[in-house]
């Protein structure tokens, strides 16, 4: 158990009571703006002191409300990328970098240094000012700066929020890489389901200032009881596969426990391990075997779970072979099919559905690289 | 040229600012610092008594060094009696009242930048590592230094142009606490002054021109580095 967090605070109308235990890896925290995200990672960050409760890292208490415990954030030794970056605007980027290392005990080595600047791409801006960087280019200089203070944690509030898309897909390999390479543990805040596929472990759901579901994003994604606090729109469970072809077509082969799913071609080699969220709204079900149809993936699959809730839409949960799916159907739908739990149907879905932004490289245990 | 008497007017004139603006300004920043950051109780009254030179006619400032620093007064008797420092007709006088009429000035230039520097970069830095005295010392002196330049110009000038207090603390005694605007004045009193009047008006227009001058081109600079340009 590393991060241990249990914190009530009141800030005006607004009233935050979060639960979080964190495991390694990337926990993401999801919600809607004003949902409290940021106000519990500041309380992580010791940048505001909760009015009750404890926070607690490895065997460190950081903050204990009945013992007056409450460690300043330049002792907590956790690193923070915030929305706007917040570089120093006096200083030049090599300085912005280096600012963190003289503070820290054990300070990275300058090979180790090099490496890190060489990971994020950043070289070429090293002797640069910082209004002359672009967005993406400060995102990078602002985690770099981070890494180099040597955190023992690492907090990222929406990093990405404030770039095009294009720009997102730029530096979201980056995080990755520094996944894979054995970064800091992190915790991740953010409400785009792309980033969540690409570099979650564990997600922690928040409402209204409450956590309302924590797990594995496996778990909670597959859940169809999550489907309205997820979202409609962005609820689907998040299935692996093993790219095993690019076709002429641009279409990109992708085997799966129990049948093969053909995707928009993706940019990751025959072979690759990938993850990928397949939404509950792209899903379509069939008790008999659908044939002539124009899509080309189609599943066999077990219902394992019905949840009815008070709108006109049902979220059924299905496993294809070691596989889970969700499907959105509307409730006129699940009378006239007269689907029950275990029942045996075809899951079927547009090659469209999975675009490239939905889809990740990933190595053992769902575990993004 | 200038004759060695308007030489030494000159050099004692800006004797007394410079030692007037060096002293004052750690406390302004200080002073700045807590008006702008800090609640604490007296805030109002510290504020106000900061202000008073700013508002009170020079001449009760004066006066009120006169009592306080003179030689018979609280503070200027002890400070006479175990320091040795006398303020009474001495051009560290002449400083002292030019500083405390500079001092809102300063104050208000600085607390203006302080209030404006991003306390979301202070915060960066903490979870950098850095404590609060480093965060005071590597981000946020540094984001004000343009108001640090702005409130030292204003109260360089305002000391180097102080006529009322200092007058009335230290009088106008020739090579001891003889400035700018009191030669000035006395030269204007004599029948047939006019002309030598004319020669040190004309010198300390240079000299507040000058000064200005340099200022701007500081502050211009230091406005760039701070934009992260």
């Amino acid at each position: 158990m590393s991060l241990n967090v249990d914190i009530q605070s009141k800030l005006g109308a607004f009233e935050l009571d979060v639960q979080l235990r964190t495991k390694a890896g990337t926990t993401v925290v999801f919600g809607r703006s004003g949902s409290g995200k940021t106000s519990l990672i500041n309380a992580i960050a010791g940048l505001t002191t909760p009015d009750q409760g404890r926070i607690a890292f490895r065997d460190t208490v950081l903050f204990d409300a009945q013992s007056g415990v409450h460690v300043p954030s330049h002792q907590r030794r956790i690193g923070y990328v915030f929305q706007n970056a917040r570089l120093f605007p006096h200083l030049s980027v090599s300085q912005n970098l280096d600012f963190g290392a003289r503070f820290a005990k054990e300070p990275l080595s300058v090979a180790e240094r090099r490496q890190m600047i060489d990971t994020l791409g950043i070289e070429a801006l090293l002797n640069r000012r910082i209004a002359a960087l672009s967005g993406g280019e400060q995102q990078r200089v602002a985690l770099g700066r981070a890494l180099l203070s040597v955190p023992r944690l690492l907090l990222m509030d929406e990093p990405l929020a404030a770039l095009d898309t294009a720009r997102k897909q730029e530096i979201l390999p980056y995080f990755e890489r520094l996944h894979a390479q054995g970064g800091p543990p992190m915790i991740y805040v953010t409400h785009d389901m792309s980033e969540i596929v690409r570099l979650a472990d564990n997600i922690l759901v928040l409402r209204d200032g409450r956590s309302v579901v924590g797990g594995t994003v496996e778990d909670v994604l597959a859940d169809p009881a999550n489907v309205k606090l997820i979202g409609v729109q962005d609820a689907g469970a998040l299935v692996q596969g093993i790219i095993s072809g690019h076709e002429a077509d641009g279409l990109s082969t992708i085997d799966l426990s129990a049948g093969q799913l053909h995707v928009p071609k993706i940019g990751a080699p025959v072979g690759a391990k990938v993850r990928m969220r397949i939404r509950a709204q792209d899903v379509i079900l069939s008790v008999s075997e659908p044939k002539d149809l124009s899509s080309q993936n189609i599943l066999r699959a077990r219902i394992t779970e019905i949840q009815t809730g008070e709108g006109p839409s049902v979220a059924i949960a299905l496993r294809t072979g070691s596989d889970r799916l969700l499907a959105r159907i509307t409730r006129r739908a699940l009378a006239q099919m007269q689907l029950e739990v275990g029942q045996e149907v075809w899951a079927v879905l547009k090659a469209n559905a999975v675009p490239p932004s939905a889809i990740a490289r990933s190595e053992n245990n769902g575990v993004v690289a | 040229m200038l004759s060695a008497a308007e030489l030494a007017i000159v050099a004692l004139s800006l004797q007394i600012a410079l030692l007037a603006t060096v002293v004052c300004l750690p406390f302004a920043i200080a002073t700045a610092w807590l008006l702008a950051r800090k609640k604490f109780y007296g805030k109002p009254l510290l504020n106000i008594v900061v202000h008073l030179p700013l508002v009170l006619p020079p001449v009760v400032t004066g006066y009120a060094l006169l009592i306080l620093f003179g030689k018979q007064g609280p503070i200027g008797g002890m400070l006479e009696t175990f320091l040795g420092i006398t303020f009474a007709f001495r051009w560290t006088g002449a400083a002292l009242a030019a500083g405390i009429m500079g001092f809102p000035l300063m104050v208000r230039a600085i607390r203006l930048g302080i209030e404006a520097v991003d306390k979301g970069l202070e915060d960066a830095a903490a979870t950098l590592g850095a404590s609060r005295s480093a965060v005071f010392l590597h981000v946020t002196l540094p984001l004000v230094t343009p108001a640090l330049l702005a409130g030292t110009v204003l109260g360089f000038a305002k000391a180097m142009g102080e006529f009322g207090a200092t007058i009335t603390f230290v009088a106008s005694i020739p090579g001891q606490t003889e400035t700018l605007p009191s030669a000035i004045y006395t030269l204007l009193q004599v029948p047939g002054g006019e002309d030598a009047a004319l020669r040190l008006i004309l010198l300390s227009v240079a000299v507040s021109i000058l000064a200005l001058a340099v200022s701007e081109v500081l502050a211009r600079r230091a406005a760039r580095k701070v934009a992260g340009l």
